[in-house]
């Protein structure tokens, strides 16, 4: 008797291996050279913005709050006139590590849903892509404080 | 005449027409990136944007379709009134913009979901049911748009993603075809209605891959029903495979006896040039469709190509089934257009 079941798994494998054949080899090189020198400059970007506040006699932790706050809105807006996107095609890993593709998710999802409403639609979608990074943001945090409360006492 | 059942039926899954339907006029609209391609100019019309003065892409979406079937009957000097039936179908959940087109139409209507693949089904379902003498002439319909089929399936269009290679572009058009009992142009002389074929491919940014086995399948049993020589058609194109898949499919074709080079082609490789940054190559219900109802019945009446078959391609998951860990069932139906 014919084992159906094997044979299929036969034909998956078989298949599979010929897709990898003819699929192109994915470009890590040149992904990571491109994500380095953008998540670089970002990072700069910021730096500079950090320091000319500090030179205008902000206290560090002050420069550093107003330095996030700086580039959550470049981004933000640079999203709203759809120049991130075209950015983040190229930069891939660059445009969305730093702060600032935390801010491109949540405002691209606020436009996105725009349609549908203020309160279905952006009210109920903006965290569609963010969501995750806060849910796992705000568990780890949780648990490293609980580590810290145990390792104080 | 008396039918015995199944008497049009030919081997495992094709059909043979005995009075074959024919197309008696077409129209083609699409977006503006497809109206940058090399085909550009074979369309009966390129939008100038996405949203159309439209207050949303799916508006925009579904107003695109309802005006490609208004134009087609046009050219037959026919209203929307004048068809009996409307068959169409689109990517969108609930098919909204089929049943929003056809609100406006007012057509009798039945919608179709073939995810991709959708022309080609709503072909053979139209050819049915004209050679079944249920009606005399109907509308078969298909569109896409890119920006609703990238919300719905993927990410909001503004979100920061690096596409992979693998990766296609939804197009933005939609095709309608006038099928009559009675005309002139082009025929439909034969269909193969496909399998649902899963190899287990699980990249929901590799289509190609997904959907290849069920072409190459519906390729073999089409020539193998009809006992077809391999080089049969002048021209067999599948729907919206982009390179890779095209690649594959060709690879299949081999191991089934079959001469892919010159005659196999695909539309999703055809509709853009490389440069246009669609990465594999188009896809959509609107790719193969204006692919057909733009530069390839064209060139069937005038006689460059004189037999085609298209071989609608689709792939049928969910962005639910996917984040459950499904892989990607694919299916390919058939329509053989013949001229004379």
């Amino acid at each position: 008797m014919v084992d159906e079941k094997k044979l299929n798994e036969i034909e998956i494998q078989e298949y599979s291996s010929l897709v990898q054949r003819v699929n192109p080899k994915p470009q890590v090189f040149k992904h990571s050279v491109w994500a380095f020198v953008a998540g670089g400059l970002i990072c700069v970007l910021g730096q500079i913005i950090n320091n000319s506040l500090i030179l205008q006699g902000m206290s560090n932790g002050d420069a550093s709050a107003s330095t996030a706050v700086i580039l959550i809105f470049l981004a933000a807006l640079l999203t709203g006139l759809g120049y991130y996107d075209e950015l983040a095609k190229y930069a891939g890993a660059g445009t969305i590590v730093p702060i600032t593709g935390f801010a491109n998710a949540i405002v691209a999802s606020a436009l996105e849903f725009k349609r549908e409403g203020y309160i279905f639609g952006v009210g109920a979608r903006i965290f569609a892509v963010a969501g995750p990074t806060l849910v796992f943001g705000f568990a780890v945090s949780t648990l490293i404080g609980l580590i810290r409360v145990f390792v104080a006492s | 005449m008396v039918v015995t059942a199944g008497e049009k039926k030919k081997g495992l899954q094709t059909v043979v027409f005995t009075n074959p339907p024919i197309l008696t006029s077409w129209a083609s609209i699409v977006g503006p990136k497809e109206g940058e391609g090399p085909w550009g100019n074979s369309f009966d019309r390129v939008l100038s944007d996405y949203l159309t003065g439209e207050a949303s892409w799916e508006k925009a979406e579904n107003k695109m379709l309802q005006e490609a079937v208004e134009l087609a009957l046009s050219k037959n000097n026919l209203l929307a009134k004048d068809a009996e039936l409307l068959l169409a179908g689109d990517l969108l959940n609930q098919l909204a913009s089929s049943n929003f087109a056809a609100r406006q139409l007012k057509t009798p209507f039945l919608g179709l979901y073939g995810a991709c693949s959708t022309m080609a089904e709503s072909l053979i379902i139209g050819a049915m049911l004209l050679d079944g003498g249920f009606f005399r002439r109907l509308v078969a319909a298909a569109c896409s748009h890119h920006y609703t089929a990238e919300r719905q399936f993927r990410f909001p269009t503004e979100q920061g993603v690096q596409p992979s290679p693998s990766s296609q572009w939804t197009a933005t058009g939609a095709g309608a075809v006038v099928l009559e009992a009675q005309g002139s142009g082009p025929r439909i002389t034969a269909a193969t209605i496909g399998k649902v074929v899963d190899l287990g491919q699980t990249d929901s940014s590799n289509m190609g891959s997904a959907m290849a086995p069920a072409a190459a399948d519906t390729i073999k049993m089409h020539i193998a029903d009809l006992n077809y020589p391999s080089d049969y058609y002048d021209l067999i194109v599948t729907g919206d495979l982009g390179i890779i898949g095209m690649a594959l499919t060709g690879q299949l074709m081999v191991k089934d006896g079959l001469v892919p080079a010159p005659y196999y082609s695909d539309c999703g490789v055809l509709l853009y040039d490389e440069q246009q940054g669609v990465n594999a190559g188009g896809s959509g219900c609107g790719c193969s469709a204006v692919m057909l109802c733009g530069p390839l019945l064209a060139k069937i009446q005038s006689g460059e190509i004189n037999k085609l078959l298209l071989v609608g391609t689709g792939a049928l998951m969910s962005p639910t089934t996917s984040f459950q860990g499904e892989s990607i069932p694919g299916i390919a139906h058939a329509v053989a257009i013949e001229m004379g």
